[in-house]
Protein backbone atom coordinates (compact mmCIF):
# COMPACT_ATOMS: atom_id res chain seq x y z
CA UNK A 1 0.00 0.00 0.00
CA UNK A 2 1.66 3.16 -1.17
CA UNK A 3 1.59 6.19 1.30
CA UNK A 4 -1.12 8.65 1.58
CA UNK A 5 0.61 11.39 1.15
CA UNK A 6 2.15 10.32 -2.12
CA UNK A 7 -0.90 9.43 -3.23
CA UNK A 8 -2.24 12.86 -2.99
CA UNK A 9 0.35 13.95 -4.61
CA UNK A 10 -0.35 11.46 -7.39
CA UNK A 11 -4.12 12.71 -7.64
CA UNK A 12 -2.63 16.07 -8.20
CA UNK A 13 -0.83 15.01 -11.32
CA UNK A 14 -4.17 13.39 -12.27
CA UNK A 15 -6.21 16.23 -11.89
CA UNK A 16 -3.52 18.04 -14.04
CA UNK A 17 -4.64 16.17 -16.72
CA UNK A 18 -8.41 16.15 -15.91
CA UNK A 19 -7.98 19.85 -16.18
CA UNK A 20 -5.80 19.99 -19.80
CA UNK A 21 -6.05 16.70 -21.01
CA UNK A 22 -5.22 18.25 -24.49
CA UNK A 23 -1.27 18.94 -23.27
CA UNK A 24 0.58 17.03 -23.70
CA UNK A 25 1.74 14.80 -20.70
CA UNK A 26 5.53 13.87 -20.79
CA UNK A 27 6.15 11.84 -17.79
CA UNK A 28 8.82 14.33 -16.29
CA UNK A 29 6.28 16.82 -16.17
CA UNK A 30 3.47 14.98 -14.73
CA UNK A 31 6.27 13.86 -12.36
CA UNK A 32 7.54 17.04 -11.55
CA UNK A 33 3.69 17.54 -10.58
CA UNK A 34 3.99 14.87 -8.03
CA UNK A 35 7.83 15.56 -6.96
CA UNK A 36 9.06 12.48 -7.32
CA UNK A 37 11.31 11.20 -10.34
CA UNK A 38 9.70 9.63 -13.58
CA UNK A 39 10.42 6.25 -12.86
CA UNK A 40 8.72 6.38 -9.58
CA UNK A 41 6.17 8.23 -11.08
CA UNK A 42 5.19 5.84 -13.81
CA UNK A 43 5.13 3.01 -11.36
CA UNK A 44 3.42 4.48 -8.57
CA UNK A 45 0.70 5.85 -10.90
CA UNK A 46 -0.47 2.35 -12.30
CA UNK A 47 -0.87 1.11 -9.07
CA UNK A 48 -2.24 3.84 -7.74
CA UNK A 49 -4.61 4.56 -10.10
CA UNK A 50 -4.49 0.77 -12.47
CA UNK A 51 -3.46 2.10 -15.67
CA UNK A 52 -0.55 4.14 -17.05
CA UNK A 53 -1.00 7.53 -17.08
CA UNK A 54 -0.53 7.84 -20.73
CA UNK A 55 -3.09 5.32 -20.85
CA UNK A 56 -5.68 7.37 -18.40
CA UNK A 57 -5.09 10.56 -20.55
CA UNK A 58 -6.05 8.55 -23.82
CA UNK A 59 -9.20 7.92 -21.77
CA UNK A 60 -9.89 11.48 -20.82
CA UNK A 61 -9.28 12.41 -24.17
CA UNK A 62 -11.67 9.93 -25.87
CA UNK A 63 -14.39 11.21 -22.98
CA UNK A 64 -13.95 14.92 -23.95
CA UNK A 65 -14.05 14.31 -27.32
CA UNK A 66 -17.31 12.22 -26.85
CA UNK A 67 -19.15 15.11 -25.22
CA UNK A 68 -17.60 17.42 -27.81
CA UNK A 69 -19.32 15.35 -30.58
CA UNK A 70 -22.29 15.10 -28.07
CA UNK A 71 -22.85 18.47 -27.00
CA UNK A 72 -21.20 21.04 -29.75
CA UNK A 73 -21.59 21.40 -33.44
CA UNK A 74 -17.82 21.34 -33.85
CA UNK A 75 -16.38 19.61 -37.18
CA UNK A 76 -14.98 16.27 -36.38
CA UNK A 77 -11.21 17.69 -37.55
CA UNK A 78 -11.91 20.59 -34.58
CA UNK A 79 -12.85 18.01 -32.01
CA UNK A 80 -9.76 16.02 -32.72
CA UNK A 81 -7.38 18.97 -33.04
CA UNK A 82 -9.08 20.38 -29.41
CA UNK A 83 -9.27 16.89 -27.77
CA UNK A 84 -5.07 17.19 -28.30
CA UNK A 85 -4.41 14.48 -31.34
CA UNK A 86 -2.23 15.89 -33.93
CA UNK A 87 -3.77 14.26 -36.94
CA UNK A 88 -7.73 13.81 -37.78
CA UNK A 89 -6.76 9.94 -39.15
CA UNK A 90 -4.96 9.02 -35.84
CA UNK A 91 -8.21 10.34 -34.20
CA UNK A 92 -10.66 8.62 -35.89
CA UNK A 93 -8.65 5.44 -35.95
CA UNK A 94 -7.80 5.27 -31.47
CA UNK A 95 -11.28 6.79 -31.36
CA UNK A 96 -12.88 4.18 -33.17
CA UNK A 97 -10.47 0.95 -32.10
CA UNK A 98 -11.44 2.42 -27.97
CA UNK A 99 -15.32 3.10 -28.50
CA UNK A 100 -15.95 0.23 -31.45
CA UNK A 101 -17.51 3.35 -33.46
CA UNK A 102 -16.67 6.57 -35.48
CA UNK A 103 -16.75 9.96 -34.32
CA UNK A 104 -19.50 10.62 -36.68
CA UNK A 105 -21.65 7.53 -35.64
CA UNK A 106 -21.08 8.11 -31.98
CA UNK A 107 -22.50 11.78 -32.10
CA UNK A 108 -25.45 10.81 -34.17
CA UNK A 109 -26.44 8.26 -31.56
CA UNK A 110 -25.46 9.96 -28.22
CA UNK A 111 -27.66 13.14 -29.42
CA UNK A 112 -30.82 10.87 -29.42
CA UNK A 113 -30.49 9.85 -26.01
CA UNK A 114 -29.12 13.33 -24.22
CA UNK A 115 -32.13 14.19 -23.11
CA UNK A 116 -32.46 11.96 -20.28
CA UNK A 117 -29.29 12.73 -18.31
CA UNK A 118 -30.16 16.77 -17.66
CA UNK A 119 -29.96 16.59 -14.00
CA UNK A 120 -26.80 14.78 -13.26
CA UNK A 121 -24.12 17.26 -13.45
CA UNK A 122 -21.98 17.06 -16.36
CA UNK A 123 -18.67 15.78 -15.28
CA UNK A 124 -20.61 12.79 -13.90
CA UNK A 125 -22.45 12.24 -16.39
CA UNK A 126 -18.92 12.10 -18.38
CA UNK A 127 -17.50 9.82 -16.20
CA UNK A 128 -19.92 7.60 -16.41
CA UNK A 129 -18.87 7.36 -19.83
CA UNK A 130 -15.16 7.13 -19.41
CA UNK A 131 -14.14 4.27 -21.90
CA UNK A 132 -12.60 1.55 -19.37
CA UNK A 133 -9.67 1.20 -21.16
CA UNK A 134 -7.94 -1.74 -19.43
CA UNK A 135 -5.74 -3.30 -22.11
CA UNK A 136 -3.74 -1.16 -24.49
CA UNK A 137 -5.24 0.00 -27.66
CA UNK A 138 -2.84 -1.75 -29.82
CA UNK A 139 -3.31 -5.22 -27.70
CA UNK A 140 -7.21 -4.25 -28.48
CA UNK A 141 -6.71 -3.72 -31.98
CA UNK A 142 -5.03 -7.09 -32.03
CA UNK A 143 -7.63 -9.09 -30.33
CA UNK A 144 -10.32 -7.96 -32.52
CA UNK A 145 -8.35 -8.47 -35.73
CA UNK A 146 -8.05 -11.54 -34.21
CA UNK A 147 -4.49 -11.39 -34.74
CA UNK A 148 -1.76 -14.13 -34.07
CA UNK A 149 1.16 -11.28 -33.89
CA UNK A 150 3.29 -11.63 -31.11
CA UNK A 151 2.30 -8.57 -28.56
CA UNK A 152 4.13 -5.66 -29.12
CA UNK A 153 6.89 -4.83 -26.92
CA UNK A 154 6.08 -1.15 -26.53
CA UNK A 155 2.22 -0.14 -26.33
CA UNK A 156 1.24 2.78 -29.06
CA UNK A 157 -1.26 5.02 -27.16
CA UNK B 1 -38.07 20.59 9.48
CA UNK B 2 -37.93 17.82 12.30
CA UNK B 3 -36.74 15.06 10.05
CA UNK B 4 -34.46 14.30 7.69
CA UNK B 5 -30.45 13.73 7.20
CA UNK B 6 -28.70 15.67 9.66
CA UNK B 7 -25.00 14.88 9.45
CA UNK B 8 -23.24 13.30 6.36
CA UNK B 9 -19.50 12.77 7.13
CA UNK B 10 -16.20 12.90 5.45
CA UNK B 11 -13.31 11.03 6.03
CA UNK B 12 -10.17 13.65 6.20
CA UNK B 13 -6.73 13.12 6.78
CA UNK B 14 -5.80 15.83 9.89
CA UNK B 15 -9.09 17.50 11.18
CA UNK B 16 -7.19 20.60 12.21
CA UNK B 17 -6.37 20.89 8.86
CA UNK B 18 -9.62 20.38 7.63
CA UNK B 19 -10.98 22.41 10.32
CA UNK B 20 -9.14 25.16 8.75
CA UNK B 21 -9.96 24.54 5.09
CA UNK B 22 -13.38 24.22 5.72
CA UNK B 23 -13.70 27.32 8.09
CA UNK B 24 -10.98 29.81 7.13
CA UNK B 25 -11.46 29.33 3.17
CA UNK B 26 -14.90 28.24 2.22
CA UNK B 27 -16.40 30.07 5.24
CA UNK B 28 -18.33 27.16 7.15
CA UNK B 29 -18.71 27.51 10.94
CA UNK B 30 -17.88 25.49 13.19
CA UNK B 31 -20.91 23.48 14.73
CA UNK B 32 -19.70 20.42 17.30
CA UNK B 33 -15.82 19.89 18.16
CA UNK B 34 -15.96 17.56 21.32
CA UNK B 35 -13.53 15.00 22.12
CA UNK B 36 -13.16 11.42 24.27
CA UNK B 37 -9.30 10.02 24.72
CA UNK B 38 -8.15 10.32 21.12
CA UNK B 39 -11.85 10.34 19.35
CA UNK B 40 -13.10 14.02 18.12
CA UNK B 41 -16.49 14.79 16.84
CA UNK B 42 -15.67 17.80 14.50
CA UNK B 43 -18.89 18.92 12.26
CA UNK B 44 -19.38 21.92 10.42
CA UNK B 45 -22.12 24.00 8.84
CA UNK B 46 -23.02 25.94 5.77
CA UNK B 47 -23.85 29.56 7.27
CA UNK B 48 -27.12 29.46 5.35
CA UNK B 49 -27.47 25.39 6.01
CA UNK B 50 -28.72 25.56 9.64
CA UNK B 51 -30.17 22.16 9.76
CA UNK B 52 -27.18 20.22 7.88
CA UNK B 53 -23.94 19.74 9.54
CA UNK B 54 -20.85 18.14 7.16
CA UNK B 55 -18.91 15.54 9.92
CA UNK B 56 -14.88 15.41 9.80
CA UNK B 57 -13.82 12.07 10.72
CA UNK B 58 -10.29 10.78 10.84
CA UNK B 59 -10.36 7.39 9.81
CA UNK B 60 -8.60 5.45 13.00
CA UNK B 61 -9.39 3.92 16.15
CA UNK B 62 -11.70 3.23 17.69
CA UNK B 63 -14.38 2.60 14.99
CA UNK B 64 -11.75 1.64 12.34
CA UNK B 65 -8.44 -0.79 13.08
CA UNK B 66 -5.45 0.22 11.69
CA UNK B 67 -5.11 -1.57 8.27
CA UNK B 68 -9.09 -0.72 7.67
CA UNK B 69 -7.73 2.97 8.27
CA UNK B 70 -4.88 3.01 6.28
CA UNK B 71 -7.17 1.87 3.39
CA UNK B 72 -9.49 4.88 4.15
CA UNK B 73 -6.71 7.14 4.26
CA UNK B 74 -5.67 5.90 0.49
CA UNK B 75 -8.85 5.61 -1.03
CA UNK B 76 -9.64 9.46 0.34
CA UNK B 77 -5.76 10.51 -1.06
CA UNK B 78 -6.50 9.26 -4.77
CA UNK B 79 -9.79 10.99 -4.96
CA UNK B 80 -12.06 8.00 -5.24
CA UNK B 81 -14.44 9.43 -2.35
CA UNK B 82 -18.40 10.14 -3.96
CA UNK B 83 -18.63 13.46 -5.51
CA UNK B 84 -19.69 16.44 -3.43
CA UNK B 85 -21.36 19.58 -4.43
CA UNK B 86 -21.74 23.13 -3.45
CA UNK B 87 -24.55 25.35 -4.54
CA UNK B 88 -23.11 28.77 -4.88
CA UNK B 89 -25.13 32.19 -6.02
CA UNK B 90 -22.07 32.88 -8.77
CA UNK B 91 -19.42 30.35 -9.23
CA UNK B 92 -16.78 32.85 -11.16
CA UNK B 93 -17.00 35.26 -7.72
CA UNK B 94 -16.69 32.24 -5.78
CA UNK B 95 -14.00 30.91 -7.57
CA UNK B 96 -11.89 34.18 -7.79
CA UNK B 97 -12.42 34.34 -3.99
CA UNK B 98 -11.31 30.85 -2.98
CA UNK B 99 -8.63 30.93 -5.40
CA UNK B 100 -7.09 33.83 -3.99
CA UNK B 101 -7.50 31.95 -0.45
CA UNK B 102 -5.08 29.13 -1.87
CA UNK B 103 -7.78 26.67 -1.98
CA UNK B 104 -6.92 23.66 -4.85
CA UNK B 105 -8.74 24.06 -8.05
CA UNK B 106 -8.78 21.15 -10.17
CA UNK B 107 -11.40 22.74 -12.93
CA UNK B 108 -11.77 26.69 -13.21
CA UNK B 109 -15.00 27.93 -14.35
CA UNK B 110 -16.83 26.15 -17.15
CA UNK B 111 -19.86 27.25 -18.43
CA UNK B 112 -22.37 24.54 -19.72
CA UNK B 113 -25.57 23.29 -19.54
CA UNK B 114 -26.83 27.38 -18.14
CA UNK B 115 -24.80 27.19 -15.46
CA UNK B 116 -21.73 27.52 -13.93
CA UNK B 117 -19.39 24.90 -12.71
CA UNK B 118 -15.87 24.88 -11.25
CA UNK B 119 -13.94 22.12 -9.40
CA UNK B 120 -11.62 22.06 -6.26
CA UNK B 121 -10.35 19.78 -3.63
CA UNK B 122 -10.55 19.71 0.01
CA UNK B 123 -6.45 18.71 1.21
CA UNK B 124 -7.07 15.33 1.86
CA UNK B 125 -8.45 14.88 -1.65
CA UNK B 126 -11.95 14.88 -1.09
CA UNK B 127 -13.73 16.28 -4.81
CA UNK B 128 -15.99 19.23 -4.92
CA UNK B 129 -18.00 20.29 -7.37
CA UNK B 130 -18.49 24.07 -7.32
CA UNK B 131 -22.49 25.03 -9.17
CA UNK B 132 -23.77 27.88 -9.86
CA UNK B 133 -27.37 27.79 -8.83
CA UNK B 134 -29.73 28.15 -11.67
CA UNK B 135 -31.64 31.44 -11.65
Amino acid sequence: MEDPDLLRRLLRAKDRMDAASHERWPVERLAQVSGVSPAHFARSFKQAFGVPPHRYLLTRRIERATALLRDTDLPITEVAFETGWESLGTFGRTFRDVTGENPSELRERVRAAADELGRVPACHVAAAHRPDLTIAVSEKRRLQAGGTNAPPTKEVP
Amino acid sequence: MTQGVQVVGLYVRDQDEALAFYVDKLGFRVHTDVRNGDYRWLTVQHPEQPSFQLGLFLPGPPVLDAATAQSVRAIVAKGAMPPLVLLVDDCRAAFARLHERGVEFTQEPVERFGSVDAGFRDPSGNGWKMIEARR
